[in-house]
């Protein structure tokens, strides 16, 4: 590509008079784009998250051996050579093919937490914020209610009830992390709703639904996009914690936590069994607070030049 | 030379520039023009470059801004080669500077009595009492009708044109020789605006100040001040008295003050002004 | 005739704070009236509980003979329309003019949206070039064009119009009265306008009312201030600080 098709066409996303609503949206992405991008560590957290989507997609073809059969005869407990270079687990599975599968395990429950937890969080906080009085008051306190229990605790309450396994496991992440984010939507609806713009919207005779579905939820969305990237390390911890007390994901599925609970009993002396899963939920969760700070500086919608 | 029309301040081609990611922003492009113990008004709209010619010599400006000039002295000082501390020394002592908005400018935790007591004792050895009572007489001098219960207040507790009363008083405790007053009395009520003004200008004329007057308000500040700058796109398009605004001769300035509705001149619909880009060369 | 907006002795509270104390206020079709005062006059305050954005606690609104419950219905809102004072405050800040002015179309089902935001925008001196502008992307003036514009694309007859030059400098000041004044002659709009400037509201407007502390002081016709035919000091005061600083030495 010729050095003038790149300034041409850098020209037109940067245009102050975009010719169609898609040149302005995509304009609007670039403009955040680039200060994502000067922003050095926010792109090393970009780049990991992509290697994880990557490795997971892949695992099949990238890992070395299966992820849940072993040479229990003449590979139990080896370090890390040439052939296995994370060595290998109690069970003689290669622990780097178990990562690599692992991953998948990661991303699932991630993502699912993501797309219960936001959205819960997302409605309850604009609705209370913009409604204000009893709904406001009921909805808050609900939400204090469940704030109060330290999350742990209470997903394992909950995988208790529901029976160990991962999906109960997300499901009961999903119900305990939702608060956080209910109050930050509630706290960007209180600075918006007595704005002049949602009182012209007001004016236009728009009803509350569609003030907060169509004007006010997406001022909070970048906040909230913000916060929950900077929650994925959390999840991703609870997540193995719960694995980790045997109530999320349930041997022989290769997730990190379980991989850590299962290897603590050699702790001592074949220290890569639980070090190297130990390893990737570190790289991970550092990948996603990466992102988030970039985030937080490429979509803050009180920045002055966007 | 007599004490009116020595010179306090003397600018010559002030440059303030601001570099962005998208290319360098020139908010002031060589304005030159010198202060006596006068009133003098630098009128413009936004974005002419007469907050940020205040601000420059206020010393002021925003960190990344670059700011160049033939010459800056205040009072044979070059305000661009003396160090930040000499610099900040002056600030406050003898250059005052009052701002639009006083809510922004006072500090919300501490009363008004007690800011102009520790603006006088940062610039002054004077005792707690002595302090005091200065502080008192300068909240009288500024109109205010009940010093001591004043004193005691914080801020928020007060109107709009008692906080820029405050905001005066604890800019002249300290005796200035030179201030800054930019857009002072565009966020108060028309008739508060104009007992402000009074105010100050008994204040002027009584220690013999040097006044520069920013404003937006062409009339205001003609009615104000003894001679007008008038700036656009960051230059000076025109200087002169302000009892000759009538006759000026810039498109710009006749422009501003034909565009005004003004009570009891019918017309319809008023005339606009026609930029000309010459006027920003 | 019935007048466009008839308030009767309307009363707002606040948390305990009257507001407005009981005014009235009478206003003709196609005139343009004008309310006049410092700032906690209430004139701002009046103009809003029109609209339905402030606590009515007593009195009544009617507009074109019809009073005015709590809740505004949608009618209401394609016969009145506002226009606020921060054009900087007025847009979202997250949608083009495209979608600003295509709003008020879709709540109301209009079908030919295309060609109204073509003719508003047109109407308010944009051309097809601001179309798909952000409002971080557009002047002082020109986001007061583009409120103007979402005003006018439900075609109200009524225009409440809060300060809406002054935040903006006096030459585009100018270009905006002058807008609106053109926009009001060809639509034979009625404007209740508020400022604190008497130059615009007799610039602007046939009659006015002056107002202090959430009362009525005095009604006017602009012709009264020009040849200053005032019965009030207050009034005498405010006209006296609008010819600017006179020096008493």
């Amino acid at each position: 590509m010729s050095a003038e098709v790149v300034q041409s066409r850098r020209d037109w996303l940067l245009s102050e008079r975009p010719a169609s609503r898609m040149q302005a949206r995509l304009g609007r992405a670039y403009v955040a784009w680039r200060r994502f991008s000067a922003n050095r560590l926010a792109f090393v957290g970009l780049l990991i998250i992509i290697a994880l989507l990557v490795i997971a997609a892949l695992a099949g073809a990238l890992a070395p051996y299966s992820p849940t059969f072993g040479d229990l005869k003449n590979s139990r407990l080896l370090a890390p050579s040439a052939e296995h270079w994370f060595g290998t687990d109690d069970l003689g599975r290669d622990i780097l093919s178990r990562i690599l599968y692992g991953s998948r395990w990661t991303l699932y429950v991630v993502i699912l937490v993501a797309i219960i937890a936001a959205p819960i969080g997302l409605l309850v906080g604009t609705i209370a914020g913009y409604a204000g009085g009893w709904t406001d008051a009921i909805l808050m306190r609900i939400t204090d209610i469940v704030l109060a229990f330290p999350k742990l605790i209470l997903a394992l309450a909950f995988v208790a009830a529901l029976g160990p396994g991962i999906e109960n496991a997300v499901l009961a992440i999903a119900i305990t992390s939702w608060p956080p984010y209910a109050r930050i939507a509630r706290a960007e609806t209180l600075t918006v709703r007595n704005s002049d713009y949602i009182k012209a919207v007001q004016l236009m005779g728009a009803s509350p639904f569609r003030i907060v579905l169509r004007h006010i939820m997406p001022l909070c969305i970048s906040s909230l996009i913000v916060r929950v990237t900077l929650d994925m390390a959390g999840i991703i911890l609870t997540a193995a914690g719960l694995g980790f007390l045997g109530l999320g994901a349930q041997p022989p599925l290769p997730e990190w936590g379980t991989m850590i609970a299962s290897g603590r009993r050699f702790v001592l002396d074949q220290w890569w069994v639980a070090g190297a899963p130990g390893f990737a939920i570190l790289i991970v969760s550092l990948g996603f607070n990466l992102l988030g700070d970039g985030l937080r500086d490429a979509l803050d919608p009180r920045s002055g030049d966007q | 030379m007599n004490r009116e029309t020595k010179t306090l301040l003397d600018v010559d081609d002030l440059r303030v520039t601001f570099p962005t990611r998208t290319g360098v922003i020139e908010a002031v492009r060589g304005v030159s023009f010198s202060l006596g113990r006068e009133r003098l008004g630098i009128v413009g709209e936004s974005g002419s470059g007469k907050s940020q010619t205040g601000r420059a010599i206020m010393g002021v400006t925003p960190s990344q801004a670059r700011i160049s000039a033939n010459k800056l002295a205040f009072d044979g000082i070059d305000l661009l080669r003396i160090s930040p501390r000499e610099r900040r020394a002056l600030r406050g002592n003898r250059i005052a500077m009052i701002l639009q908005d006083p809510k922004y400018s006072l500090d919300p935790v501490m009363s008004i009595g007690r800011q102009i007591v520790e603006t006088l004792r940062t610039h002054e050895r004077v005792s707690k009492a002595e302090a005091r009572e200065r502080a008192l007489a300068m909240l009288e001098a500024v109109q205010i009708r009940d010093p001591k219960r004043v004193f005691d207040l914080h801020p928020h507790e007060v109107s709009g044109g008692m906080g820029q009363r405050a905001m005066i008083a604890m800019m002249l405790i300290a005796g200035p020789e030179m201030m800054i007053a930019d857009e002072p009395t565009s966020a108060l009520d028309v008739t508060v605006q104009l007992d402000v003004l009074g105010i100050l200008d008994k204040l002027v004329s009584d220690r013999g100040m040097g006044l520069i007057f920013i404003s937006h308000d062409l009339r205001l500040v003609s009615s104000f001040c003894d001679r007008v700058i008038v700036m656009y796109a960051g230059k000076v398009v025109e200087q002169l008295k302000a009892s000759e605004l009538g006759n000026a001769q810039h498109p710009y300035t006749r422009g501003l003050l034909n565009c005004m509705p003004k009570i009891g001149a019918d017309r319809h619909p008023l005339p606009v002004l026609d930029r000309k880009p010459e006027w920003a060369a | 005739m019935t007048s466009a907006i008839a308030v009767d002795r309307l009363e707002v509270i606040f948390d305990r704070f009257r507001a407005l104390k009981g005014v009235s206020l009478d206003v003709q079709p196609g005139e343009s009236f004008g309310l006049v005062g410092e700032s906690g006059s209430g004139k701002s305050t009046l103009l809003r509980a029109i609209a339905g954005l402030a606590p009515v606690a007593s009195g009544s609104i009617a507009v074109n003979g019809k009073t005015l419950g709590t809740r505004r219905d949608k009618a209401f809102y394609r016969e009145v329309q506002m226009v606020f004072q921060d054009p900087y405050g007025s847009l979202h800040p997250r949608q083009t003019v495209d979608r600003l002015l295509q709003e008020p179309l879709a709540i109301h089902g209009f079908a030919d949206g295309e060609k109204r935001i073509q003719q508003a925008l047109d109407e308010v001196g944009l051309g097809n070039g601001f179309r798909f502008r952000y409002s971080h992307q557009l002047s002082g003036g020109q986001r007061q064009r583009v409120a103007i514009a979402r005003a006018l694309i439900l075609e109200p007859s009524i225009l409440l119009l809060d300060e809406p030059t002054s935040a903006l400098d006096a030459s585009v000041q100018a270009e905006v009265l002058n807008l609106l004044e053109e926009v009001r002659r060809r639509r034979k709009l009625t404007f209740l306008m508020v400022s604190h400037d008497l130059a615009i509201i007799t610039h602007m407007c046939e009659r006015l009312m002056v107002m202090q502390s959430g009362e009525a002081v005095e009604n006017l016709a602009a012709s009264d201030l020009v040849e200053r035919r005032v019965t009030k000091d207050y009034t005498r005061n405010l006209l006296r600080a609008s010819d600017g600083f006179v020096r008493t030495a």
